[in-house]
């Protein structure tokens, strides 16, 4: 792999240079041969949106078009403007804990405050982790194993970059930990690998961002989140995607909660070309608890195609899945919130709440929720709403000057708040820039 | 000279004529009232000046300081200084009313820092510190909105101000402040014009015109003893 790029198609000998070229751990490889074979004889998913242009024989599978740096002056001139312009500096310096940064397939920058590395947190590259803690074979793939899909089998195959955190008994970071990931390749493939252990009573927040520049040609990002959580912890996961509309985003996304323990999956998506995504909670201990918060924005030609699933596996678990969908133009959106509630999981709550709004009259969506309890010592509640723009609103709001796209995006600000205001505020502030952005276009 | 000049409008809604010809003009200062009975037209008035959806002129002319309205979209309308306190504002959820006027209040030209100052103030003036932090009109009692109304026409500083009914489902307090706020606005230099159907709160305000509109036409246009006889009368003394 001294070679920047890759060949085309993947290879099984391409999976064991890779392999060697990052100097792994046996066992890391074995899972990685593993893990390719199933990728090969595992079928496409069998429902959501139609990835037969997803050519796999027109992917580098690995990248790195630039030297990681110890700082951010270092970096080419492009990158350096792009993350200044994605104030990710200054996002380091004000409100984060720690931070990453990843281009294509290797993790180019990575700093953690020293209080909080005196507390015994591990913020490091998934690469280092790997070579440096063996005992993370007992957590790697373990939540989300590769026979569970085929890009779960492709992710194990070819997997690079990625973050994994530890946080110590008792620990609580007070301070969000954030990894940017970029795309900046064509026609490449990223698939980060992030993996969070949380002991006993501890508590962290971490943020992903993502965006890509676009090019012609499709590019795929297919990353894999692993939580733990164990007894009492509390772990917060955010995420805000923008990636240009070329990119195929296919993801995995898994939490164990043990006793007591708390998940919450927070997400804002507005890019992609297509996008596969149902972060799933399995509360596994008594009194665990999940929430899940997701709001997507489905413009021309995309399929945000999501979900959350929440597994009860103990008693007294509670769940809340919330989400609200904005669909304009040809868009199309699709929301899958799973609840299963096991025999043994006695006095649990769920509740599913999903809201669309459509902008447009040809705006597609879809709303799939599943809810299965095998015990009637259970909580279960459901809403669903569809609605449009109602020209009474724009009108109001056009009538005190502001513009049709200033009213509009006002409006699904405001039907997307209960999902934004739990995002930490310099994404939300970029997310209502977006939206404005793309509603000026649109109207013209 | 007037601010305002409607002339020989015409309005239909659905193909149904409902304006067939309306005269008006607004004095700059100066407090009018438009009266008439249900569905006499005057909210369609108001509304097609302020350029809603749905009301489609076809034919005559309005102009806003010698400048023709009626060809600009509704925040171009609202941008030259025209302003309509609605009769039943929407709910719009998740937006909150003080970030709402902000972005309002910039686009007619006031700094962040002006708002922040006019904004509490405005607030206390119409007693209003139970709103801060709502969401626009959501869950707001009928007068709750109509002070909501008098909060933003308070804070945009209009030239024109067309209220459609701001004194209906008002307590009298509500009533007195809502006289007050108008008062107010006349002696800023601004041309009013009070749509209702009593003339109660006509009473509280320094009343220059009565425009009475029938049938989609003004029929009777006088001082403000015409409001009195309409209050004594009923709307008989203008039918011929």
């Amino acid at each position: 792999m001294t070679t920047q790029r890759t060949p085309r198609t993947l290879t099984r000998e391409f999976v064991e240079a890779l392999s060697v070229e990052k100097g792994e751990p046996a066992w890391m490889r074995a899972h990685r041969e593993r893990c390719f074979a199933m990728f090969e004889k595992a079928p496409l998913p069998r429902f959501g949106p139609n990835l037969s242009e997803l050519d796999f024989s027109d992917l580098s599978y690995y990248a790195r078009p630039v030297d990681p740096v110890k700082r951010w002056e270092d970096l080419p001139d492009e990158l350096r403007r792009t993350f200044n312009a994605l104030r990710l500096p200054e996002a380091e310096q004000k409100a984060l804990a720690g931070l990453g940064a990843q281009v294509d397939s290797e993790v180019v920058y990575r700093s953690l405050l020293d209080e909080v590395r005196a507390q015994g947190v591990i913020f490091a590259s998934m690469d280092t982790a790997v070579r440096e803690h063996p005992w993370i074979r007992d957590y790697f793939m373990k939540a989300i194993p590769a026979e569970d899909n085929k890009f779960a089998a492709l992710h194990g195959a070819v997997w690079s970059g990625g973050t994994f955190i530890w946080v110590p008994p008792g620990v609580e970071v007070s301070v969000p930990l954030q990894a940017y990931y970029r795309m900046q390749t064509e026609a490449v493939g990223q698939f980060e690998h992030t993996l969070i252990v949380a002991e006993p009573g501890s508590s962290v927040h971490y943020i992903e961002g993502c965006s890509a520049p676009r090019f012609a040609r499709s590019a795929l990002h297919s990353g894999m989140v692993e939580i733990f959580a164990k007894d009492g912890a509390k772990v917060r996961f955010t995420t805000v995607q923008n990636w240009s509309k070329n990119v195929y985003n296919l993801n995995n996304k898994r939490a164990l909660a043990h006793a007591g323990a708390t998940v919450d999956w927070v997400s804002g998506s507005l890019g992609s070309k297509v996008t596969m995504l149902y972060p799933t909670t399995v509360l596994l201990g008594p009194g665990a608890r999940t929430e899940n918060l997701s709001f997507t924005f489905s413009q021309d030609g995309m399929w945000l195609d999501s979900g959350a699933r929440a597994l009860h596996r103990a008693p007294d678990t509670t769940s809340r899945l919330v989400s609200r969908s904005v669909v304009q133009g040809s868009g199309r959106s699709v929301f899958r919130g799973t609840v299963h509630v096991f025999p043994h999981a006695k006095g649990s709550k769920a509740h599913v709440e999903c809201s669309t709004l459509l902008l447009t009259p040809d705006a597609k969506t879809e709303t799939i929720p599943i809810l299965n309890a095998e015990t009637d010592d259970v909580e279960l509640g459901h809403e669903a709403t569809v609605g449009r723009v109602s020209q009474d609103q724009l009108f109001y709001l056009m009538s005190r000057g502001l513009s049709q796209a200033q009213a509009m995006s006002l409006i699904v600000n405001g039907f997307v708040s209960p999902i934004l205001k739990e995002i930490p505020l310099e994404y939300s502030i970029e997310l209502k820039g977006l939206l404005e952005m793309s509603f000026e276009k649109a109207i013209g | 000279m007037p601010v305002l000049v409607v002339e020989d409008l015409h309005v239909s809604v659905g193909r149904e004529p409902i304006l067939r010809g309306v005269n008006l003009a607004l004095n700059p200062g100066r407090v009018h009232a438009l009266m008439g009975p249900n569905g006499s037209g005057k909210s369609t008035l108001a509304l097609s000046l302020a350029g809603g959806p749905g009301y489609e002129v076809t034919r005559g002319r309005a102009s806003l300081d010698e400048e023709e309205l009626l060809s600009l979209p509704p925040f171009e309308r609202a941008r030259k200084g025209l302003f309509l306190a609605f009769q039943y504002p929407p709910e719009i959820e998740g937006v909150s009313l003080r970030e709402f006027l902000r972005l309002a209040c910039a686009e007619r030209g006031q700094g962040f820092c002006e708002f922040h100052k006019s904004y509490p103030q405005a607030i206390s003036q119409l007693r209003m510190e139970a709103f801060d932090g709502r969401e626009l009109n959501v869950g707001f009692s009928g007068g709750e909105k109509k002070r909501s109304e008098l909060l933003q026409l308070y804070l945009l500083k209009p030239k024109v101000a067309l209220l459609d009914e701001p004194d209906s489902g008002v307590d009298v307090d509500a009533l007195r402040l809502i006289a007050g706020a108008i008062r107010a606005l006349a002696e800023s230099g601004a041309a009013v014009l009070i749509i209702t159907h009593y003339p109660r709160i006509l009473e509280h305000v320094p009343l220059s015109d009565v425009f009475v509109l029938d049938g989609g036409r003004i029929v009777e246009h006088g001082g403000p003893e015409l409001a009195h006889r309409i209050g004594e009368q009923g709307f008989e003394v203008v039918r011929g």
